[in-house]
């Protein structure tokens, strides 16, 4: 019996020791929580000195260049998806030191890159729970900045998790230059600007010239303008090209941004889910030119979506920004339409966005004053800018920059057969209303667009789908009803 | 010294106890504290909806009633069941018939290792990834379909992911290509049990080799039958990566392949502990009432 207890004793020790030493962390970790919160507040009151300095004298040039502030922390950590953002700061942030492909440093500053992939959702898991723990990290574990994107921007804007850039120190002057929807999307409920971004995604029509010639005799995109004007012109036309052996678009899914870009309306309303009429409208229009044989159902970036990147695919255009015909319709490719300068661009029956990434800073960091230099330096700073574009012909958000290149005869696109689409651009991104964004943009968008495939497929009926639709966006958000 | 003889005896039952802590305490912290948590789960609210935070608020069996009031469960142990069926049936005939031609010594069968090995090699490659070569494959414009128009067999490429039982047939041909070698190494196993001398005597009597077939083999291979079937049972409720990467999550086309883990996965973009916990702890119930009968089945055959 006693060497029952003993061995029983001896096992308890055993587990009771595993044990303690998960609580010996726990412990470390809550014992480092006070230094961390009063450090945090700490440089919280100097980033708001700095700022107030600056309203003074906004012509001080000399303070831009010690970007750290002093007793600020020692690293600043980034949480990004890819290395876009990363690159855009190596080759174009002053001051910038690369130690490897995670870790570099500005001044005495290290810079911790953290990179989740977006896959099925990674990234904003990764993040939604470092941001969760913000108060209790350690203030070299805390985020400092991170990037968002349109469409679940105001998840994170829409909270206190991320900063107020007028905190940083950054005024309405200083953002003068940017186009108005990049600022939309990244202001909160109470009006209050979150976060910026250097690049403006306004999309254009790109359709392959020669199809054009064969079919409409022109390539002229003012002609061919005049043919995909509005919907209703849209639809004439892909009957004339069905007649002629093509597909007005790859897919249903390509028109989907240019119409949900142009609702009057938010997907929830009072929490009850909420079609907007011009949604309906590409179902409408979709299921016609589906069941006419005039456009497919693809999935976005499948093989088969990226089939009219070539001639053998038979498509006539594709609905997208600059970087889409730059970087992603196999320009690259021998024998792509992209590579041979076939492609044109207009801008197509509605102004329409898509992409770009947004500079947040999160509630909480210690960097205050470096992130403020930082999202100037990429987002205001026009020469810095117009290093972007000339480097990586990035569309960025800067109005003067970008309307002086767009009448700027030199500049001239190869993928587009030497036409210069700026002002096209330029026009687009002007018109752009982003006032009905909601939180639940990127569930919603996904959603419908799978369930409105069945009903395309002819897998359904339009109730059907709808059902289908409401099930999965309640699955998201268990909140919402419809 | 009589004393130092017990305490050398019970030194040994220390040292049993000693070996079992490391399997008490994976199991206790990955497997029972992980279970006691989902029915925990269970009988809350708790969800997220951005980055609020909603709940857990305690609501009883709430989560369950409206689970199982939700005809769509249904559906989906429909799907589930569906497709498990049709990769099951062509599963256990081609293991059988294998197992019998690889157990039969009068077959002499040459290459035999270099076989067992190949029918096996397919469950070695990750499910995900083999989903993705069959959706490459099978897509609209894929090598599958370009073959087949060429034959002349189509006109124009069939969209074999947005018709229902074409992407139902795939998954239960991908899960029937995975798992028939495992079956068929258990079968054989089985076969060898059997005792030659029965074979020998049916062979003198002059039987056939199919009456040999089924009037020995299968009955004896009954228990191996059974534990085959309930843990491909067990298996096939849990069916998820499969249908998961294939249709991309969607169980598309219209949710006909959704299986029940797929539909538990949804729960978990919201972070919705309570109603993914209630769908948990109902599947656990259903698959531990499988097993105990497997229990039953092999256990009470010696009594």
């Amino acid at each position: 019996m006693k060497r029952k207890l003993l061995s029983v004793l001896l096992a308890a020790t055993m587990v009771t020791g595993m044990l303690t030493g998960c609580g010996g962390t726990t412990e470390e970790q809550t014992g480092g929580q006070t230094p961390a919160e009063s450090t945090s507040s700490a440089g919280n009151t100097e980033a708001d000195a700095p700022a107030a300095g600056n309203e003074e004298t906004p012509a001080a040039d000399d303070a831009e260049a010690p970007a750290v502030g002093e007793g600020e922390g020692k690293v600043l950590n980034i949480y990004c998806w890819n290395d876009e953002f990363y690159r855009r700061v190596r080759d174009h942030y002053p001051g910038y030191t690369e130690v490897d492909t995670t870790h570099g440093t500005i001044g005495d500053v290290s810079v911790v890159w953290n990179i989740t992939p977006n896959a099925d959702n990674a990234y904003q898991n990764n993040l939604d729970e470092t941001l969760l723990k913000q108060a209790d990290a350690a203030t070299d574990d805390k985020i400092d900045l991170f990037l968002i994107e349109a469409d679940y921007a105001l998840k994170y804007v829409d909270t206190e998790y991320t900063m107020p850039v007028a905190d940083l120190g950054i005024t309405e002057s200083d953002l003068a230059n940017q186009y108005q929807y990049t600022k939309d999307i990244v202001t909160d409920s109470n009006g209050v600007l979150k976060g910026v971004s250097w690049q403006g995604c306004p999309g254009v029509m790109f359709y392959s010239r020669e199809v054009a010639k064969e079919v409409f005799g022109t390539d002229e995109p003012s002609e061919i303008q005049n043919y995909v004007k509005d919907w209703d012109t849209f639809n004439e036309t892909a009957k004339t090209l069905k007649d002629a052996g093509y597909q007005i678009a790859s897919s249903a899914n390509d028109t989907y941004r240019v119409y949900s870009n142009n609702v009057t309306s938010k997907w929830v309303v009072d929490g009850k889910i909420n079609i907007d009429a011009n949604i309906m409208k590409w179902v409408e229009d979709s299921k016609a030119l589906v069941d006419a044989g005039e456009i497919g159902t693809h999935t976005l970036w499948s093989d088969d979506w990226s089939k009219g990147f070539y001639p053998d695919g038979k498509v006539f255009a594709y609905f997208g920004p600059a970087w889409l015909v730059n970087f992603s319709m196999a320009a690259d490719k021998e024998g792509s339409i992209g590579n041979l300068g076939g492609w044109a661009a207009t801008e197509g029956p509605q102004g329409f966005f898509w992409g770009g990434t947004w500079i947040c800073a999160a509630a909480g960091t210690d960097n205050a004053s470096l992130i403020k230099d930082i999202m100037l330096q990429l987002t205001t700073n026009e020469e810095i800018m117009k290093g972007i574009v000339v480097k990586d012909d990035d569309f960025v958000n800067n109005k003067p920059a970008m309307n002086a290149m767009a009448e700027d005869a030199s500049y001239s696109s190869k993928i587009l057969g030497g036409q210069n689409p700026l002002a096209m651009y330029c026009a687009g991104v002007e018109s752009l209303d982003l006032s009905n964004l909601s939180i639940y943009d990127q569930g919603c968008n996904e959603e419908f667009q799978n369930a409105m495939k069945n009903y395309f497929d002819g897998n359904t009926d339009l109730d059907g789908a709808l059902d289908l639709f409401y099930k999965a966006v309640v699955e998201k958000y268990p909140e919402l009803t419809y | 010294m009589k004393n130092g003889k017990r305490g050398k005896v019970v030194s040994y039952n220390k040292w049993g106890y000693i070996f079992l802590i490391p399997f008490i305490v994976v199991y206790l912290v990955f497997q029972f504290i992980p279970l006691i948590t989902t029915v925990v789960n269970s009988l809350y609210e708790n969800y997220r909806s951005g980055l609020t935070q909603i709940g857990p608020n305690f609501i009883g069996f709430e989560n369950y009633v409206s689970i199982l009031k939700n005809k769509d469960l249904w559906t989906y142990t429909q799907n589930t069941l569906i497709m498990w069926v049709m990769g099951f049936v062509p599963q256990i005939l081609v293991s059988l018939l294998l197992g019998a031609w690889f157990s039969n010594p009068s077959l002499k069968l040459k290459g035999q290792r270099f076989f067992k090995t190949v029918i096996y090699l397919p469950n070695l490659i990750m499910a995900s990834a083999f989903a993705m070569l069959f959706f490459t494959l099978f897509s609209d414009s894929g090598p599958i379909n370009s073959i087949l128009v060429q034959l002349g067999i189509f006109d124009q490429p069939f969209k074999f992911l947005s018709n229902i039982w074409s992407t139902r047939t795939l998954v239960a041909l991908m899960n029937f290509l995975m798992w028939f070698g495992n079956t068929t190494i258990l079968l054989m196993a089985g076969m060898m049990g059997v005792d030659t001398a029965l074979f020998e005597a049916a062979e003198v009597d002059g039987a056939t080799s199919s009456q040999v077939f089924f009037k020995i083999t299968l009955p004896l291979l009954r228990p191996i039958m059974v534990y085959v079937m309930i843990t491909s049972l067990i298996g096939g409720l849990q069916m998820f990566d499969v249908p998961q990467i294939l249709t991309s999550g969607t169980g598309d086309p219209m949710r006909s392949t959704m299986t029940l883990i797929m539909y538990l996965n949804r729960h978990l973009f919201s972070k919705n502990y309570g109603m993914a916990g209630a769908l948990s702890v109902l599947l656990f119930i259903v698959t531990g009432i499988l097993s105990v009968i497997v229990y039953k089945m092999t256990n009470g055959k010696e009594e």
